[in-house]
């Protein structure tokens, strides 16, 4: 009986929760202007598929009652199996959908591109005039997220502050595992992955907290690799920034290297200072002294000969570990 | 309605001949899957050269192609593996007028050349590694490792199969089993040879331009 | 000393006492009953001496119906299995909530999601397709066997050896603890340094040799071997569907077989593919990978909607509405499904216009797909539809289908996909195309094959009971998974912090044991129906009027399947047969060339999981030993000229006669 009850209040409950929540999720209702973007195109882009879906759903029921073998009313037409007319309605139909839907992604593939550049801060509110995106580069390590803020020379462990209304412009990339960036509230997902830049282009339009993760699992600390995202007002940053300053230590090398050993929910750390091109070092993989960084590696310039130089210190340094 | 159109008029209803009265020979399909195979394998290449195009710039420092590679070494490997093709094809046409020594003569020799090719491989390896430029040292040279070796592996079964097929020619001659084999092997042989000269022109050719 | 040290490393690698986890107790529960069930198997098959019989006439079986048959109960056991770890992983999450941890250890439940993937795409989906296409393809286009008997058997070994070795690492080791497709650099020797990735690499290549033989056989039959005047466009559906999916088959498998080759090239020889350092690069695997993978989606699917297409028109009484709309859009669907497989990483930062490309491509396969769906429906118009058990799965399949079409054209726009990938959402969307198609469409074809197997209907109360376990556990567990996408859940997670999802994970918990329940239902409909079996029984080896040549023979069908080889003049022929007063032939019998049963597929497979095992456990001694082994008996094998044999006239007289009887 009580179990009865309960399934009771979990079926009701459930029902209440799938009307009402639907819209109320963080995806569906974010609080940035990029995010709330990909929420309408999901709206859309279902509405269009419903077209086709609900009558094909009805007819099935429709059909599979009417022509049920009971009922003697109903037409049997035994060798009936084609009709050029309703064939060409059957492809039509899906693929002018299809046209519709291929355009509407051309377009917002385009428009929401992690990679381009904003245009805006949230529907009809252009950039001010001379506001530059705040710059993020973001490193995704075992098992933690490390945030570099160039500009204020400063960096964060597991926790995320921008001012609201501001672009960001996120750089990111990973020492090892593929991870995904996202926080849900401000834009969609993109892969942190090692010796590779992604970028992310998003801004926030509320101030609040929000979470973020990352969405690519990448073994044993996967589950905490999550922080907070804190959408500030302007003055509220500039003070965050400030406590992050007077609290924090420095992150020279040597204290980035002790942070790369993998370790798993680590608690928000604030660094006041940053060693020079930290990031573009492990961008590149060259933090240890005396490697060679890839973007070096790689270049074309370099002869055969100069490089193969290099290989002999690099297997050097290899050997050394 | 339609298809009433399309069932061939075998006169009124009921005198369809609805069976196969006699013995049904079905097809053999062998040469058909073999080549089916045969296409498979060449997705394994293609996967392998596609990651050979993607990593071929990718020496982390190390040796390039140019560095590396003897050119008149791997024209003489080359050859050794075309002449076998050719040697082959000797075989098939003594085996095609039912000369059972002929044909494994050619047999043989068609499997020497080939063991000499992958002797001059084993070679080249061998040289590389003692340079200091095996497949570890950069993701180059494990795609030219993997490419290379991937080939001369399948040319070893192909020795060993070979091997083998001369000793059935002699148990049983040249019957219908052992011809279908020969076509098999053939079939085999001769896509080694093109998937060389792939690797020649890109790996080996391209690679030393570079 | 250091010289017995190392001769005990080169016999037994890294396997140690500590390799068997006999500290934690789920396991070793689960192998104390695995044991005492095996046990008793063993025992039982001892005791009534069935030992000789099966290997007679199933282990060595090169008849294409017994190797389905094994195929079968291969995707049945392995069901099971996977079930297993789904439900503990939807038990587990529904407690890991705040302060609560679960009951499993992280390493324990990451292990469990990497196996439930791999376990029910390799060894629960993939025996079940290739078993339907083993048992009907050859019956359906009239042929005696496949065209190269053997290598079904040894195709259907590999693949058992292949799920072996994953239920091993049970009990030996661990499995891969790295999701169900080993993305590196996590998979790589420096973050994977255990056995998990190397169960995970031999299993799934000494399974894929399986596959990609049994792609070739399949290829070849349908070409070569199809009776008198079928003609491609007369074949039924279903061998259509299959055509494409062996197709597929041979051209996906070998990039997966290049890929993982790659991997352990990495992995045992520190190359350098897909490392961070020395040019690897990590983001080839997962484009190679899925290029394999996406194919091996609609190789999955393809033979379903080849088994839905004759449900349909069989309960229907109706021909196929759109016989050549829906071959068309099976061949679409067969190309297309090569151009689409970035849209599994679209998260990658490709570029808005290769992304676009991609998922348009994607959308463009819900073309085709979606003309079948209403070929489906406009069969169903105009009939006489009877609702038996395989029609139930089938109206089941149309809606559920639908919605997981809809819910994946959705993540095939590239925007949209950025917030819902690696969600839930995602999970949701493929479990309601592999559920709702690929498993909905399995007990479909189990139940109107039955009686063509083995002579007897199933009991269609315990299948309707099973249908509706499963159609409502499915929404149960799925649709709140959906919401919990929208609310920005990722897969994989052993715990949670926020308490508000946690009614969400206990709704899908509750589906799940749903499911459970519509599985415990179709095992004992098969328990039921056996005991049943003389009130459900079938004579005619035609229950159901159908339409195809495999009801045209008993049930079960000879060794020699037809004792002419029919001649057919139409894509339903044995309707047409039907219909134009075809009688049954009782004299002038032939005797029947045959393909004789060998114990080489099985013999080869065995060394195949030695060598396997050996290579895992980095045992280099037996690793070579076995390998030899393996290419002296594939060379011995070779030796052996005489594989075929002659049924006498008077057996298949006699048998004909048995049949003439019964029917009388």
């Amino acid at each position: 009986m009580s179990i009865l009850r309960t399934l009771h209040k979990i079926s009701i409950t459930a029902a209440a929760l799938t009307l009402l929540g639907g819209c109320d999720t963080v995806v569906m209702s974010p609080s940035g202007d990029i995010a709330a973007q990909q929420a309408s195109l999901i709206v859309w882009a279902t509405v269009l598929m419903l077209i086709v879906v609900v009558p094909v759903i009805v007819l099935t029921l429709l059909f599979a009652w009417r022509y049920r073998s009971t009922n003697k009313d109903a037409t049997y037409a035994p060798d009936w199996d084609h009709s050029t007319n309703l064939e060409l309605v059957i492809w039509a139909a899906p693929l002018a959908i299809i046209i519709a839907l291929g355009a509407l992604t051309w377009v917002s593939t385009h428009q929401l591109d992690p990679y381009r550049p904003l245009d805006r801060i949230s529907e009809g509110q252009p950039i001010p005039e001379g506001v530059e995106p705040l710059i993020v580069e973001v490193v995704a390590m075992d098992w933690k997220w490390l945030f570099f803020y160039p500009e204020q020379g400063i960096a964060v462990v597991n926790q995320l502050a921008a001012p609201v209304d501001r672009p960001i412009k996120f750089k990111i990339t990973s020492t090892t595992m593929m991870n995904s960036f996202y926080i849900p509230a401000l834009a969609g997902q993109i892969y942190a992955m090692g010796g590779m830049e992604t970028q992310l282009h998003a801004v926030i339009n509320e101030v609040g907290s929000y979470d973020g993760f990352s969405a690519n699992y990448s073994g044993a600390g996967f589950n905490g690799m999550r922080f907070k995202f804190l959408g500030m007002s302007e003055s509220n940053f500039e003070h965050w920034v400030t406590k992050v300053k007077s609290d924090g230590d420095d992150l020279s090398r040597s204290t980035y290297k002790e942070l790369e050993k993998p370790s798993e929910y680590n608690p928000v750390q604030y660094y006041s200072s940053v060693a020079p091109a930290l990031y573009d070092a492990i961008l590149n993989r060259c933090v240890d002294p005396g490697s060679i960084c890839m973007k070096d590696l790689m270049s074309h310039q370099h002869s055969a000969k100069n490089a193969a130089e290099k290989s002999n210190v690099q297997s050097e340094t290899h050997h050394a570990h | 309605m339609s298809h009433s159109a399309v069932i061939p008029a075998a006169g009124e209803s009921g005198k369809f001949e609805f069976l196969e009265r006699g013995e049904h020979h079905v097809a053999n399909g062998t040469l058909l899957g073999f080549w089916l195979y045969l296409m498979s394998d060449c997705l394994v290449f293609a996967a392998l050269f596609a990651t050979y195009g993607v990593l071929s710039q990718n020496f982390a420092g190390g040796p390039t192609g140019a560095d590396l590679f003897d050119l008149p070494l791997v024209a003489i490997n080359t050859s050794f593996l075309l002449f076998s093709s050719i040697t082959y094809g000797f075989a098939m046409l003594q085996m095609q007028q039912n000369k059972l020594n002929g044909t494994i003569i050619w047999l043989a020799i068609t499997g020497v050349f080939g063991a000499a090719f992958l002797g001059l491989e084993l070679y080249e390896f061998y040289h590389l590694l003692h340079q200091g430029a095996g497949p570890q040292r950069s993701a180059f040279l494990s795609s030219f490792f993997t490419l290379v070796g991937t080939h001369g592996l399948h040319v070893s079964f192909g020795i060993i199969w070979l091997v083998t097929l001369l000793v059935q020619l002699k148990k049983h001659g040249l019957t219908t089993a052992n011809r279908r084999r020969l076509f098999c092997l053939s079939m085999f042989w001769h896509f080694l040879d093109v998937v060389w000269i792939g690797v020649f022109t890109i790996v080996y050719l391209m690679g030393s331009m570079s | 000393m250091s010289e017995q040290f190392e001769l005990s490393k080169l016999i037994f690698g890294r396997l140690s006492w500590e390799s068997i986890p006999l500290h934690d107790p789920i396991i070793l529960g689960t192998f104390i009953m695995v044991l005492l069930g095996g046990g008793a198997i063993v025992g039982a098959l001892t005791y009534y001496k069935v030992w000789s019989y099966l290997w007679r006439e199933w282990i060595t079986s090169i008849d294409h119906k017994r190797i389905g048959v094994m195929y079968m109960i291969l995707g049945i056991v392995m069901l099971l299995r996977g079930f297993a770890d789904a439900i503990m992983m939807r038990i587990h999450q529904a407690m890991a909530f705040g302060d609560a941890t679960g009951y499993l250890p992280p390493h324990h439940y990451d292990q469990i999601f990497t196996a439930h993937g791999v376990i029910m795409i390799f060894f629960v989906a993939m025996p079940f397709v290739v078993g339907l296409m083993n048992y009907i393809v050859p019956l359906q286009i009239g042929a005696r066997d496949v065209a190269f008997p053997f290598l079904n058997n040894l195709s259907f070994w590999m693949t058992a050896a292949g799920a072996a070795l994953v239920m091993a690492s049970l009990f030996i080791g661990e499995f891969a603890k790295s999701g169900w497709l080993a993305y590196p650099p996590l998979t790589g020797i420096l973050q994977s340094p255990g056995v998990g990735v190397d169960y995970y690499i031999w299993s799934l290549q000494i399974a894929g040799v399986g596959t990609l033989l049994s792609g070739i056989n399949f290829v070849v039959t349908i070409v070569k071997m199809r009776a008198p005047g079928m003609n491609m466009m007369k074949m039924p559906v279903f061998v259509w569907t299959a055509l494409c999916t062996n197709i597929l088959i041979v051209a996906a498998f070998p990039v997966l077989t290049a890929v993982m080759t790659l991997l352990s090239l990495d992995r045992y020889l520190g190359m350098n593919f897909f490392t961070n350092d020395l040019g690897g690069n990590a983001m080839m695997y997962v484009n190679l990978i899925w290029i394999w993978g996406h194919p091996e989606v609609y190789i999955l699917i393809l033979p379903i909607f080849g088994v839905f297409s004759e449900i349909v028109s069989t309960y229907s009484g109706k021909r196929l509405f759109g016989y050549s709309s829906m071959v068309y859009a099976t061949l679409v669907i067969t190309i297309l499904s090569y151009l689409v497989w970035l849209h599994h990483f679209f998260t990658m930062g490709s570029g808005a216009t290769v992304n676009s490309f991609f998922g348009i491509t994607t959308m463009i396969i819900s073309i085709p797909t979606g003309a079948k769906i209403f070929n489906w429906l406009f069969t169903m118009y105009r009939g006489r539809i009877k609702f038996d058990v395989p029609m139930l799965w089938t109206i089941g399949f149309m809606i559920t289908f639908v919605i997981g079409g809809m819910t994946g054209v959705l993540l095939a726009v590239p925007p949209a996909d950025f917030v819902l990938h690696n969600s839930l959402f995602l999970i949701a969307h493929f479990h309601n195309v592999i559920i709702g198609g690929v498993v909905f469409g399995t007990f479909a074809a189990i139940t109107y094959w039955y009686p063509k197997v083995t002579g007897y209907k199933l009991d269609p109360f315990w299948g309707k009971a099973s249908f509706w376990c499963w159609f409502i556990g499915f929404y149960l567990a799925f649709m709140p998974l959906y919401m919990l996408g929208f609310m920005g859940v990722t897969r994989r997670m052993s715990h949670f912090d926020d308490p508000s999802l946690q009614i969400w994970f206990q709704i899908a918990l509750g589906g799940a044991v749903l499911i459970g329940l519509g599985i415990a239902c179709f095992l004992i409909q098969l328990y039921v129906s056996y005991k049943k079996r003389d009130s459900l029984r079938d004579e005619t080896g035609d229950p159901w009027d159908g339409r195809t040549l495999e009801w045209s023979t008993s049930s079960p069908p000879p060794k020699y399947n037809f004792a002419f080889t029919p001649k057919v003049y139409d894509n339903d022929a044995w309707w047409h047969m039907k219909a134009n007063g075809f009688v049954r032939p009782t004299s002038d019998f032939l005797a029947i060339h045959m393909p004789k049963n060998t114990a080489a597929g099985i013999v080869v497979a065995g060394i195949s999981t030695v060598f396997g095992f050996a290579m895992i456990w980095h045992m280099w001694l037996l690793a070579g030993l076995s390998f030899t082994s393996l290419i002296v008996t594939i060379i011995i094998h070779t030796f052996n000229y005489k594989r075929d044999y002659y049924i006498p006239v008077e057996e298949v007289a006699r048998t004909e006669a048995q049949r003439t009887e019964v029917l009388a």
